[in-house]
């Protein structure tokens, strides 16, 4: 359950190594350390995690709602590098109507059904992705429930 | 093209007896060769994650044995874990060696349907028989400790629900005594059968690069030789304090995938009998008022008790701001949850990390150029169970 020192002292010697001006925030918690990087960065440094940090297995790309916070949505993506036992989140901010983030897909093939999920439930596109459609809801659907402002009960539901 | 390889669009599911539940695939056919192949998934989507949102931390529990239905108990650990390594604790030991003895006795559970089915999809109906005969006392066993079959749900946040009843334990002993035994049963009947080995040798190759890329876990990752599994590489559980071998395939073909699961069941018997020897005696649940129920007895004789059980059922537990990320090896593969807390009772977000879903999508990869009635092998070499895809 516990994190190894060896590495816990990876992800740090990681963590510290990303370009200064790329990364807004650097967070640990419970033995789990979380990056904050700029959008526009956000390529570059996941190219480097991958190629130059070892971190050839994208385990997860998610996304969490701020709403009513400015900006709104956060994308979250973690990484494993095999080679280290090493974990490590990298989140970035999105804004904007609808928001849009760099796609992934190129450097890891994975990212293409989890980009979908993400657009799917939340409405978050992902420029440069091969086919962002729907991947859980039908083609028709409207609205994207994980978003804050989606009611649970789903936008027709009457009490009566 | 000419007018003899007309393509043919063939729509397979989502009723299908060979898909492993609601799996839509469009398959675009020239001859009996598949060009082109698509998954329609989200039949099954119940929308988990949204509705965890709104409900407190012991009340998403339930919520988790009905992702992947066939592992209950694999998902209840997934949360359990995540939960109290959100809120900092460590779990008693006897409830720690009763989590792994449970969470062993799903993945053979969860293997032995694999097996099942798949064998049964490819024409051999007989070993169905034999699998489901261990699988119905790993089924009484779930039962007579947790009082659910298919759900389980055993395990709490800080501890497990109640102490195994007597001779309970006797009970899984014997049970991994005699497993090994069972298992020539399905190896007579497959490991060398000629129609078995050609469905299923050379069909549905997978390189390690291709595993790195596509992000795959568990069974079939180990089958191309990648020995990537949570329970060695980033122990919970105290899964470091066991002895068992990690199993890989060297050609990733479907044939090998088979060998490593039919492997991990025997590990896993293994790994329950050290369990059940060094199984310790002591508390089953955390003695933490804010995080665990108390006993029922108490609930209707002591006031503090019930004040305490209210104050639970109404207001949950609180765990302190922050996020969290915490995976295990499920039987499908690695299982992640990601949770945000803002401090409240409820979860701000439960993300959900299924690993049906993501090996699902190399099927495309894994099906062009080849027949269509590999299809099915493939389909059942992935494991999936659309309610672990779709959530």
């Amino acid at each position: 359950m516990s994190v190894q020192p060896a590495e816990r002292a990876y992800v740090t010697e990681v963590v510290e190594g990303l370009p200064a001006g790329a990364v807004t925030e650097r967070d640990s918690f419970r033995d789990q350390w979380a990056v904050t990087v700029r959008k526009d960065a956000l390529a570059e440094v996941m190219e480097a995690l991958r190629n130059r940090w070892g971190f050839r297995y994208l385990i997860d790309v998610t996304a969490v709602d701020f709403h009513p916070r400015n900006p709104r949505f956060q994308v979250v993506y973690h990484l494993w590098c095999h080679t280290r036992s090493a974990l490590l989140r990298v989140k970035t901010w999105v804004e904007g109507d609808p928001p849009s983030v760099p796609s992934m897909t190129a450097l890891w093939a994975t990212a293409n059904w989890h980009e979908r999920e993400c657009f799917d439930l939340f409405g978050i596109l992902f420029d440069g992705h091969p086919d962002l459609r729907r991947i859980l809801l039908p083609e028709s659907w409207e609205g994207h429930p994980l978003r804050k402002d989606y009611p649970t009960e789903g936008p027709d539901w009457d009490v009566d | 093209m000419s007018e003899l390889t007309e393509r043919l669009i063939l729509n397979v599911g989502p009723q299908h007896p060979s898909t492993h539940g609601v799996l839509r695939v469009v398959v675009e056919l020239e001859g009996e060769v598949i060009v082109r192949c698509t998954p329609d998934i989200g039949y099954l989507h119940r929308g988990i994650e949204k509705l965890m949102e709104s409900k407190t931390y012991h009340q998403c529990l339930p919520l988790t044995d009905r992702i992947d239905y066939l592992a209950g108990s694999a998902n209840n650990l997934g949360f359990v874990l995540a939960v109290e390594k959100l809120l900092g604790i460590e779990v008693p030991p006897r409830a720690r060696y009763l989590r792994v003895i449970v969470a062993e006795m799903t993945r053979i559970s969860s293997h032995l349907f694999w097996l099942a089915t798949h064998a049964h999809d490819l024409g051999a109906m007989t070993p169905l028989f034999y699998t489901f005969r261990e699988r119905e006392q790993l089924m009484d066993l779930f039962e007579a400790v947790a009082g659910g079959r298919l759900f389980p749900c055993y395990f709490r946040i800080g501890g497990v629900a109640r102490d195994v009843p007597d001779g309970w334990t006797a009970a899984v002993r014997e049970f991994c005594r005699t497993f090994p035994e069972k298992m020539k049963d399905y190896e007579t009947l497959l490991t060398k059968n000629p129609i078995w080995i050609k469905r299923t040798k050379g069909v549905g190759v997978l390189t390690v690069d291709e595993v790195l890329d596509y992000g795959l876990s568990g069974p079939v990752a180990r089958g191309s030789g990648i020995a990537w599994d949570v329970r060695r590489a980033d122990p919970y559980c105290g899964y470091d304090e066991f002895d068992f071998l990690v199993p890989t395939g060297e050609n990733g073909d479907t044939y090998d995938r088979y060998l490593v699961r039919l492997e991990e069941m025997r590990q896993s018997a293994r790994i329950i009998e050290q369990a059940l020897d060094r199984l310790p005696s002591g508390d089953i649940i955390v003695d933490d008022p804010t995080i665990a129920y108390p006993p029922k007895t108490d609930v209707f004789t002591k006031i503090e008790s019930l004040i305490q059980h209210f104050l639970l059922v109404e207001e949950g537990i609180r765990p302190p701001k922050g996020e969290i990320f915490h995976h295990t090896e499920a039987p499908k593969g690695e299982l992640g949850f990601y949770i945000v807390s803002d401090g409240s009772s409820h979860p701000f977000r439960v993300k959900v990390r299924t690993p049906s879903f993501v090996n699902l999508q190399v099927l495309s990869k894994m099906a062009e150029g080849r027949l269509l009635a590999d299809l099915i092998a493939l389909i059942g070499t992935i494991d999936i169970v659309l309610a672990d895809v779709d959530r």
